[in-house]
């Protein structure tokens, strides 16, 4: 898939340019960054491991039609409040994120809801917290980053309902 | 100005209560005991309802992710360690720190929209920022950013599914929420943690 060889091609590109930086202050400084992102690596991937394997079967239990069953045409803030929910339960990688904010959009769901949807899904989804931003950052600072994210979603349906449809 | 010394006592008293994060991690923390947790009851009932087959195809399929996944996770930390070489402390504890303002929040949103690739690169990164002297505030400027604002997956993904309108009036709607939600952290983070500033 080109948009994965992009990524990489990037992801790489930018790896080479701030080791090349590294490099040019000094060798040893290189190599400890080298080693200490090696360490990193090995240290992480038993929890990514268990973040991969264990988001398939979280998913496995938490079907889509569920998810997309919470986001009827219900309007008004209890709706927005419904799809924060759903965003956050939401298993799965974009694809599904997305497609389920496309079905409710086109299945007569409120525009303010579904932004509050792929918003929370942007902010909160489980499978996102629980395989990548747990086992790279602090736990204190993910807990404490989720629970001052948690009124933007409905800010983000508050703005959506003033200024109106796309 | 001059250069801020290291006997600030502001800067002194941060680095006392604050065991540098990210850098030193705990193998095995609560976190990671509830998940464990949570992924057998999850496989339990998997099994219950699909029997041993269910099970091995989705440990097949996620082993096969995994193995992809592997490569993008080493750059990620690679990236993030030499960025926490090759910043310096004093610049980032000024630029991105808990005195840097609303100047501070407006640079952690720049990067987070800039920042390339995907999560395995967002989140080593945030890490290497708040061991190199962001604040929490900044640093989820920067991580809300680059999940609502940033370009990757709104190319790759939120584009071709959702439509370029609705994309677009998506990001303008959330652009002032990185600013707002750093704001917030960083007034929050200040009254929860920091109780006894002279």
């Amino acid at each position: 898939m080109s948009a994965a060889l992009l990524i990489d091609i990037l992801l790489w590109g930018s790896v080479f340019g701030v080791g090349l930086i590294a490099f040019r202050r000094g060798p040893s400084v290189f190599k400890a960054s080298l080693r200490e992102g090696s360490m990193d690596f090995i240290n992480i991937v038993p929890r990514i491991a268990l973040g991969v394997i264990g988001s398939g079967y979280i998913a496995a239990i938490i079907p889509q039609e569920v998810i997309s069953g919470w986001l009827g045409p219900d309007s008004g803030w209890l709706g927005v409040a419904t799809a924060v929910i759903a965003g956050a339960a939401t298993p799965g990688g974009p694809v599904i994120g997305f497609s389920i904010g496309t079905v409710a959009l086109k299945s007569g769901g409120g525009v303010p809801q579904v932004v509050a949807y792929v918003v929370a899904w942007a902010l909160f989804a489980f499978q996102r917290v629980i395989l990548w931003e747990i086992p790279f950052m602090p736990a204190r600072f993910v807990w404490f980053r989720c629970a001052v994210s948690l009124p933007f979603p409905f800010v983000a349906a508050a703005i959506a309902m003033v200024i109106g449809k796309p | 100005m001059s250069e801020p010394s290291p006997k600030d006592p502001a800067l002194a008293e941060d680095a006392d209560s604050e065991p540098r994060p990210g850098r030193v991690r705990k193998p095995i923390g609560w976190s990671t005991i509830i998940i464990a947790a949570l992924v057998a009851v999850s496989a339990g009932l998997v099994w219950r309802r699909d029997g041993a087959d269910g099970v091995l195809d989705i440990l097949t399929h996620d082993l096969s992710l995994f193995g992809g996944i592997l490569p993008r996770v080493l750059a990620g930390c690679l990236l993030g360690a030499f960025i926490s070489e090759i910043l310096p402390h004093e610049k980032v504890s000024r630029a991105l720190g808990p005195k840097s303002g609303l100047k501070g929040l407006l640079i952690g949103t720049a990067f987070g929209a800039i920042l390339p690739g995907g999560p395995f690169t967002a989140y080593p990164v945030a890490s290497a920022l708040l061991a190199v002297g962001a604040d929490f505030g900044a640093t989820i400027a920067m991580v809300v950013s680059w999940t609502l604002i940033g370009y990757g997956r709104a190319v790759a993904w939120e584009i071709p599914i959702m439509g370029t309108d609705f994309t677009l009036w998506r990001i303008v709607i959330s652009l002032p929420l990185p600013v707002l939600a750093g704001a917030l952290g960083r007034f929050v983070y200040v009254r929860l943690f920091i109780r006894s500033l002279p």
